[in-house]
């Protein structure tokens, strides 16, 4: 309660005094319906990391931050309220979580000249700059994910030629991403792909696992989200399918989607876009300057979860290209035009992350005119039901580029030419 | 006092039986539609827009579209989610393969569509009602929600199944799109409630209306006065998907302009309407308007009262709207189980009434 009494007197002075001169970072958070398991701990590390940057540095380059937080429920509707009542607040970059959002919000947010930032989801290929100016979505995007999924088979296996790769997914936009790559890679590959949809919220999937127990395919890749992933790990427990065998993309890779199966869940593996754990020095920053100080936001009950620490991976993204933007400006207060160059200017390095106190925590990457996308690669974390923790058991792996862009590049120029937009870059 | 009857004569039929036959009412009436044509469009910007006014006028232009259906002819459903979805893909699909045709037409066509399809989904209602009607039109709700997912004809085979309303204008304003302005916006869809919310009115007092509502009293009752079910019940599922098509279209291009079928369709949405016609009043028309208008605007002026000027914590503030609007619902339908039309028929009866009561 008294957590609760002093985050709301933080947030009363935050309203009562919005004419400072500060760096806004709206938060479209959901810290309630059906996904807020996944909502709260991205929430709070986004939260933590701004309010660490207040109190260690004084915020950024002398200019203090704020986060603005809006309840969005995952809902779309809500989410472009918030994205609504939020811009005139001198914005700077929106991270809706949320892919449904991100649609509504590509053509809104580009008209206001507002970037968006969607780490790991939103519309893929919105990696091509030339035609999403306004759009980033590095380090990497859900076609990567597809394509390292079937590159960690490839590389446990010498060849995936007649083996069966079933897609579990989210019968939304969210979870029909990644079917166009993995067709082009069954192809490739030689691979037998089925697909089998999973309704909303996707507590009921009895039918979709008695199909995966009929035809006894070799894996069992998942875009989940939310209730969904743990139930599919638990059903997966129940037809006894080797948790190996199964592997979620980095949105079903948390502690929310393994704990409640228990034990059976040893052994199941999702990708990660970044490193894992809380034993990084910036925890130690963290604690003195922000936990220790009662500043953590939501119940401060979070750290080091894999979703919490991808809060802080995005809050620390968009710190260094505010970092970056003023740089090239020479201003210390931006505007989010200026955000926007610098996302475009971006470039993360292991020395600039280890500076950070996150060494190895994400993948090194640069960002350009045309290139929006990042690196893409991502490392494979299993999780040890004994311990409770997630290992990661593998490198960075890259996608498969020469897949991955023909398809970026066909989509985004059918956007192009659906929606009269100039390439620019020239 | 000011608000009376006396001295407010009638010399002819059409002035006795004018929607607003107290001139009081009238003016107010009037007043009402000068103000939300000649001073809002001047003084909205986006946030008014996208968060308040368009969602209310499309929402009430659904309310209405029930309640022609529900409170008018008696017959409950729980399909709307997935007729406004119909309306949507319907104008979805004018859109991108006529994209010459004008964004009204293609906002009405897709109207029409789900008129048909409304029609069809409403021919069980010749057999069965009450209930075993409502689990009907929810079959339909679940159906259409499927149908636009499976089918990737509907999203044009777009890689992530959602739909994009492309740009479109009237008279060089844009209309749809990002690039629309809020009184634009803001006026299609004002027209398009002003109209329909006469239409609905007429209709309902007109031959139609009263073979609706003798249906809804006691269909055996007004078979036998000579009211044909077959034409009343399919009348009323007609006009009604009308009605709640042109608002899905309105929704899914003018206000959202990306939709995915079952966040934006779902059967929530079907819920959400038929709230809105409870607590606004069954059987009128501004009580959807009404009902509308606080089911859309509470919760914002909640959330904006309890996050924007208190500073509360964004998750206790979300759960505490759903208390406040739960309570509030509970307490409107205690007070006045007609719904706020009743509530603000009472009060027009009072003041009339007022300063000398019986």
């Amino acid at each position: 309660m008294k957590k609760t009494l002093t985050s709301m007197a933080v947030a009363a002075t935050m309203v009562a005094a919005p004419v400072m001169a500060d760096l806004v970072y709206p938060s479209l958070s959901y810290r309630t319906g059906p996904y807020a398991a996944g909502g709260i701990p991205f929430a709070d590390g986004y939260a933590d990391y701004f309010t660490l940057l207040n109190e260690r540095d004084g915020g950024i380059g002398g200019v203090m931050t704020r986060v603005l937080e809006c309840e969005t429920g995952y809902n779309t509707q809500k989410g472009v309220e918030c994205y609504e009542s939020t811009k005139g607040e001198g914005s700077l970059v929106y991270q809706p979580l949320s892919t449904g959002i991100t649609y509504q919000l590509i053509p809104k947010a580009t008209a206001d000249g507002i970037p968006l930032h969607t780490m790991g989801y939103g519309r893929t290929s919105a990696a091509n700059g030339t035609v999403f100016s306004h759009v980033f979505n590095y380090p990497a995007n859900y076609w990567d994910a597809a394509s390292v999924a079937v590159n960690h088979l490839l590389g446990e296996y010498e060849s995936l030629e007649g083996k069966t790769i079933a897609l579990l997914y989210h019968n939304s936009a969210y979870g029909k991403e990644p079917i166009r790559t993995l067709e082009e890679l069954s192809a490739k590959h030689g691979f037998e792909l089925t697909t089998i949809a999973v309704d909303h919220p996707g507590q009921e999937q009895k039918s979709q696992w008695l199909q995966i127990r009929r035809e006894r395919p070799d894996y069992v890749v998942m875009w989940g989200w939310g209730v969904m992933n743990q139930v599919a790990v638990q059903e997966a427990a129940n037809i006894r399918f080797p948790m190996e065998n199964f592997i979620g993309n980095w949105w079903a890779g948390s502690e929310n989607d393994v704990i409640p199966a228990g034990m059976a869940a040893d052994g199941y593996k999702s990708l990660a876009m970044h490193s894992v754990g809380d034993d990084f020095p910036i925890y130690e920053d963290l604690k003195t300057h922000v936990f220790d100080k009662g500043l953590a936001a939501g119940a401060g009950d979070q750290h080091g979860t894999v979703l919490y620490n991808r809060g802080l991976y995005a809050a620390m993204l968009a710190a260094e290209a505010t970092r970056k933007a003023q740089e090239i400006h020479g201003v210390a207060d931006i505007t989010p035009a200026m955000m926007r160059d610098g996302m475009e200017a971006l470039e993360i390095t292991e020395a600039r992350m280890a500076e950070l106190g996150m060494p190895d925590f994400g993948p090194a990457f640069s960002v350009s005119c045309e290139d929006h996308g990042g690196s893409g690669a991502a490392k494979i974390q299993q999780w040890d039901a004994d311990t409770q923790t997630w290992t990661v058991i593998s490198d960075w792996i890259a996608p498969d580029a020469e897949v991955i862009n023909a398809l970026v590049t066909a989509d985004s120029e059918a956007f192009a030419a659906e929606n009269n937009i100039e390439t620019r870059c020239n | 006092m000011f608000y009376r009857e006396a001295g407010d004569f009638k010399t002819s039929y059409v002035a006795d039986s004018q929607t607003f036959p107290i001139a009081f009412d009238r003016m107010r009436y009037y007043l009402v539609l000068a103000v939300a044509v000649g001073i809002i469009p001047f003084v909205i910007n986006d946030y008014w827009a996208s968060a308040v006014m368009v969602p209310f006028l499309i929402w009430a232009i659904a309310a209405i579209g029930l309640n022609i259906l529900t409170g008018y002819c008696g017959q409950v459903s729980l399909g709307t989610g997935g007729f406004m979805a119909v309306g949507a893909y319907a104008c979805y699909k004018l859109m991108t393969a006529f994209p010459d045709l004008n964004i009204a037409i293609c906002v009405l066509l897709g109207g029409v569509i789900t008129a048909a399809v409304g029609v069809l989904f409403g021919l069980p209602s010749l057999r069965i009602k009450g209930f075993y009607l409502a689990v009907a039109t929810l079959a339909a709700q679940f159906f259409l929600v499927w149908l636009f997912n499976k089918v990737p004809w509907f999203y044009n085979y777009s890689a992530s199944g959602q739909i994009n309303a492309p740009e479109r204008t009237m008279f060089g304003y844009a209309i749809t799109g990002p690039n629309a302005d809020a009184a634009p916006k803001y006026l299609f869809c004002l027209a398009f409630l002003f109209v329909l919310a006469w239409l609905a009115r007429n209709l309902t007092r007109g031959t139609i209306g009263r073979s609706w509502m003798a249906i809804r009293d006691m269909d055996i009752a007004a078979e036998i006065i000579g009211v044909n079910p077959l034409k009343a019940k399919l009348t009323a599922f007609a006009v009604s998907s009308f009605f709640v098509g042109v608002a899905g279209a309105l929704f899914f291009s003018v206000y959202l302009g990306a939709v995915e079928v079952g966040e934006a369709f779902g059967i929530n949405q079907s819920f959400l309407v038929l709230f809105m016609i409870i607590i606004g009043g069954l059987g009128s028309i501004f009580g959807s308007l009404a009902g509308a208008a606080f089911i859309v605007l509470l919760p914002v002026l909640l959330k904006n009262v309890m996050v924007g000027s208190l500073g509360w914590d964004t998750a206790i503030a979300a759960h505490f709207e759903f208390v406040v609007l739960g309570g509030l619902i509970i307490f409107f339908l205690i007070v006045e189980p007609h719904g706020l039309a009743r509530l603000w028929q009472l009060a027009k009866e009072k003041l009339r009434l007022w300063p000398f009561p019986h």
